[in-house]
């Protein structure tokens, strides 16, 4: 074995998840009511434009999500095998020229030298005060006026590889499309083209080439240079933006995810059984929800640090610990907000309640717990669908405001709200350090923008109040 | 109305005393008294000695819930339960865990925290019904169209980053304000002013957006369509007939959050060095004040409860097919 796997909690989870994604899948195509709102989503431009950005997002995500130890060289044969304590991820490798390329502190986008003045020594003997050249970004030029053409040959060079792989996906794409619906492929090509097929391949495959245009001209640009500068330690930008995706996922899934059971549990029973159980349930939700969140929130990982502070030998590594806090964050952030999906149950369950159907099953002598497994719980699964699709952008959005106040990730781990939160006296500067800012406010935007119009065609196609308005 | 208010108010005292358990579990069951001194006093090793005079100090001394050391009535008194958190009901939210006084502080740091939370409430409110009425006048078209992508855009946009740009450009570019701090009675205004001009554009997206889909909704009722088929003007439709009905759901809207303003906005004040009721709060979780903390959680929980009670009241004032029983 050349490498140890190691499986982090949150790790677990994102695999939890998409097991559990992939098996509602399965369950939802064979299920027209929920297979029709999906399909109305698939038709709908913005609906198709915006999956395939988020699953650009994803694919990072997920990358960085599989994680190992690698195997030290081997100090004499026969040793027993020693893994090195750094826990790396399948992402770490693929960008080991942008994490190993760190400067000394701030340069800015594409620069070749350092941002601040230092005192070098030359050949002569005698020290000057200048910016000194960076030990990566573009070490390779000789010429230093060859900057501006370097770095167009290496976009283009980029843009070429990106429309390479492009043509390579859409061929088969598009003959994938034609077998399935037994047309030649001429056919089915010239049919996309004129934007006349069923689901918005055109809309699809543009964005797609646009996404991967962008990712081959920057990848290429930053095997180079930094393209987003580096921050206080010399740290790629661009690194720690990409890095930072997986944490926005993870908290804008996860916390749906972990409060997912109680909501629904206690939602539906709450509806269901009425009476007493409703109104323990509603005791317990009004008082949850009348905490304020953010001190809530405070609260709970204030104590998480007592706690951490005073245990600090149970954590193997660093990453152990973020992670745990990470996971820890999600929990609380899932209390704070699990009580609006428990309101929305509880109405639909008295509802459902009340329909023939269960009136029918209770009379036949079916058992209460098989009746809400059997009757309730698959009609309101949309409700739960548009929930972790609407609340995912806000929580991303939370998670840079929680950094900022020290009660977010841990400090050490990449996220846009530390990105944030360390630019914050780099604003101050003169000149102003800009591209930290920058970096993390395009990532985020993107991502948010995008789960907002997402969300937004979930809800149209799932709401049945705007059903046939459009 | 009367009755049913009193009815409520009862009703707000077993979630406050829900409220206040859970901080108590949260502050004193899950890590003891003696983990805080610890964590206050910071060294790895400290003495049984330093962490007894720690607790005598702040008041953290005497046992959990029931005190075997006294008699009578002062067996539940004489605890940390009593003295820490049933005081609060009575709001006597006692002294932080640096001696100073909790509750002087709220009604000293009250007053900047609503000089801002008022003003972004009125004018954010004012601005966004005029926009969304203007975006309804052009619904179905290109205006419509493009200006909820902008709106949606606006709302993608992290308030940090609003916060950021507006002291950027405004202070450290232009020079027009100060970046932050404060200053006592009317000299405030110049540190208000951006603030709330942020405050403001940040609520534009979801604000703006909110009211749109208000007002459509409205616009499509049958009441409408009698006041056009009367022959009315669109603008008088709109703003007589649509705004009036729509102002019910507005009302009850902006009702619940009314008490919640004395609270502060934790980000904003702190971003610009007022001294509200929102920073007072990241203050004490920076510097892990844990007595501060409580007692804003608690004040938190009262206020979201009078919003509550606040908003059930208004339904019957502006709507009377509302009543409350």
């Amino acid at each position: 074995m050349a490498l140890m796997p190691v499986v982090l909690w949150t790790d677990a989870l994102v695999f939890l998840l998409i097991a559990l994604a992939i098996g509602f899948a399965l369950y939802a195509c064979r299920h027209e009511h929920l297979r029709a709102p999906w399909q109305r989503v698939m038709r709908s431009r913005v609906g198709m434009v915006t999956l395939v950005v988020l699953a650009f997002y994803v694919l990072i995500g997920l990358l960085d999500t599989v994680h190992f130890r690698l195997r030290l060289p081997e100090q004499q044969p026969g040793a027993q095998a020693q893994f090195s304590p750094e826990v790396l991820s399948l992402l770490d490798v693929l960008l080991r020229s942008l994490r190993e390329g760190q400067e000394k502190t701030y340069s800015a986008p594409f620069a070749t030298h350092l941002f601040v003045k230092e005192a070098i020594a030359q050949p002569d003997g005698s020290v000057v005060r200048d910016y000194p050249r960076l030990l990566h970004g573009g070490s390779h030029l000789r010429d230093l006026d060859q900057r501006g053409l370097d770095i167009l040959f290496r976009g283009l060079g980029g843009a070429v590889q990106g429309l390479l792989v492009w043509c390579l996906l859409t061929w088969g794409l598009v003959w994938l499309i034609a077998q399935g619906q037994g047309r030649a492929l001429g056919e089915m090509g010239s049919l996309i083209r004129r934007g006349r097929t069923r689901l918005p391949w055109r809309a699809g495959l543009m964005t797609l080439l646009l996404m991967l245009v962008i990712a081959f001209v920057a990848g290429n640009l930053a095997l180079k240079y930094h393209i987003l500068g580096t921050d206080k330690v010399g740290e790629d930008v661009f690194y720690q933006a990409l890095k930072s995706i997986r944490t926005g996922l993870v908290i804008g899934t996860l916390t749906t995810l972990v409060m997912l059971p109680a909501a629904i549990l206690l939602g539906i029973m709450a509806g269901y059984f009425r009476g007493w159980v409703d109104d323990v349930i509603q005791y317990l939700y009004t008082t949850l929800n009348s905490i304020p969140g953010v001190l809530l929130i405070a609260a709970a990982i204030l104590m998480l640090q007592v706690y951490m502070s005073n245990n600090a030998d149970r954590f193997e590594s660093l990453v152990e610990r973020a992670d745990l806090r990470l996971l820890f964050l999600c929990l609380i952030l899932g209390v704070t907000s699990w009580t609006g999906l428990c309101r929305l149950l509880r109405g639909d369950a008295l509802k459902l309640r009340e329909s023939d159907y269960v009136q029918a099953a209770v009379s036949l002598g079916v058992g209460h717990f098989a009746v809400i497994g059997r009757h309730i719980l698959p009609n309101v699964l949309h409700i739960v669908m548009i929930t972790l699709v609407l609340d995912f952008s806000g929580l991303v959005l939370a998670e840079a405001v929680l950094s900022y106040v020290n009660i977010g990730v841990d400090p050490t781990m990449n996220s846009w709200g530390n990105m944030i939160n360390s630019s914050r006296l780099e604003m101050a500067r003169e000149p102003v350090v800009w591209w930290s800012l920058a970096a993390a406010f395009l990532f985020m935007f993107t991502l948010v923008l995008m789960a907002n119009l997402f969300a937004d065609v979930v809800r149209d196609a799932f709401d049945p109040r705007l059903r046939g308005t459009r | 109305m009367t009755a049913y208010v009193i009815r409520r108010l009862l009703y707000a005292i077993p979630i406050l005393i829900g409220v206040n358990l859970i901080t108590f579990v949260l502050f004193f069951v899950l890590n003891s008294p003696d983990e805080m001194a610890r964590m206050h006093l910071g060294e790895k090793r400290v003495t049984e000695e330093a962490i007894g005079n720690w607790k005598r100090e702040h008041g953290y001394d005497k046992p959990l819930l029931f005190n075997d050391s006294v008699s009578g009535l002062a067996r539940f008194t004489e605890t940390i339960f009593f003295e820490r958190s049933v005081r609060l009901f009575v709001f006597d939210f006692g002294s932080s865990d640096d001696g100073r006084d909790i509750g002087y502080d709220i009604a000293q740091r009250m007053w900047p925290s609503l000089a801002i939370a008022v003003p972004v409430l009125l004018v954010g409110l004012a601005f966004n019904i005029s926009l969304a009425l203007f975006i309804v006048l052009f619904r179905a078209t290109y205006v419509d169209l493009g200006s909820v992508v902008v709106l949606v855009a606006m709302m993608s946009i992290s308030g940090l980053f609003y916060i950021i740009g507006g002291q950027f450009l405004l202070s450290k570019v232009f020079h027009l304000v100060p970046i932050s701090g404060y200053d006592t009675g009317l000299h405030a205004w110049k540190f208000l002013v951006l603030p709330v001009i942020v405050g403001v554009i940040g609520g534009i997206g979801a604000g703006t957006r909110w009211y749109r889909t208000l007002f459509l909704e409205e616009v499509s009722k049958d009441y409408v369509r009698t006041a056009r088929a009367k022959g009315l003007g669109e603008r008088r439709v709109l703003f007589r007939h649509v705004l009036g009905n729509a102002l019910i759901p507005i009302l009850t809207g902006v009702v619940v959050v009314l008490p919640l303003l004395f609270m502060g906005s934790l980000i904003t004040e702190s971003f610009f060095g007022i001294p509200g009721l929102g920073s007072y709060t990241i203050d004490a979780i920076n510097n892990q004040d844990f007595a501060i903390v409580r007692a804003m959680v608690f004040l938190g929980a009262v206020l979201y409860i009078l919003g509550l009670l606040l908003t059930d009241i208004s339904y019957t004032l502006v709507d009377p097919r509302v009543r409350l029983q």
